[in-house]
């Protein structure tokens, strides 16, 4: 699904200044711990966290993951959004939990 | 893009600071980029991805520096990881899947999970790790490509 697609269908606010509305999406994850991200989250999944550290913006480089939602109305740090501007990573807010963005994802067919 | 030679390697070695949480990953980012520019299988550079950045992890939160290599030849990688630390008293122990040491406020950042060993040895083809009490642990990797 086109990111620019998942901005109409959830609550969601573009964090950084980085975005493209053409990045898509396949399928999704949802951790706080960084190791199983990195030994379970695929390539081109939406990865939804409740980290708002700058290690979140590595972590989704080197996994490939092109879009966090950081979840529960958490902030990323400004370091999160410059680290994740220059590895072209899209990071979105929203005061949802992350149960219910996870369901809200699950629903609009992203699993 | 670049194509290796047989004969030709390329070598990246990188200082790795102990707390440096801000430059985690950088090293590892690294080498993913020079991987990508040779070619190398997307699946493959994943492996490599993961194994070096939870053993760049691993110096970042438990030792006080460290010295990360990568060497890449055509058909594998090699990452030799070498810390000044406190050691591992029992390496069989921290191989287990959940065993971690790391500090609170290094978990509550999602670090320290007890998945850094574990996710190294299955992403690698080799891997050995050695380590002595107050002086060091050395991994070594190798990813064939």
């Amino acid at each position: 699904m086109r990111i620019e697609e998942l901005l109409k269908q959830l609550p969601v606010t573009v964090a950084g200044d980085y975005f493209d509305p053409a990045v898509t999406v396949a399928g999704g994850y949802v951790s706080d711990l960084l190791s199983h991200v990195m030994g379970q989250a695929k390539a081109g999944n939406v990865w939804v966290t409740m980290q708002g550290h700058q290690n979140i913006a590595a972590v989704a480089s080197l996994v490939g993951i092109a879009v966090i939602i950081i979840a529960g109305g958490i902030q990323p740090d400004t370091e999160t959004l410059q680290k994740a501007d220059q590895e072209r990573i899209v990071i979105l807010t929203t005061k949802l939990t992350a149960y219910e963005v996870v369901g809200r994802l699950y629903q609009l067919g992203i699993c | 893009m670049i194509k290796l030679k047989d004969n030709q390697k390329i070598l990246l070695e990188f200082n790795l600071a102990g707390s440096a949480f801000d430059l985690a990953g950088e090293a590892s980012s690294k080498i993913k980029r020079v991987l990508q520019q040779i070619g190398v299988a997307t699946e493959v550079i994943r492996r490599i991805a993961i194994s070096s950045y939870e053993a760049e992890m691993n110096v970042i939160i438990h030792a006080c520096c460290g010295v990360m290599r990568a060497e890449i030849y055509p058909n594998r990688t090699e990452i030799q990881v070498e810390d000044q630390g406190p050691g591992i008293a029992d390496i069989a122990l921290a191989m287990q899947e959940g065993f971690s040491t790391a500090p609170d406020f290094v978990r509550e950042m999602g670090f320290g999970a007890g998945m850094g060993l574990p996710n190294m040895v299955r992403c690698s083809d080799q891997f050995d790790i050695q380590s002595q009490i107050g002086k060091g642990t050395t991994v070594l990797m190798v990813i064939n490509h």
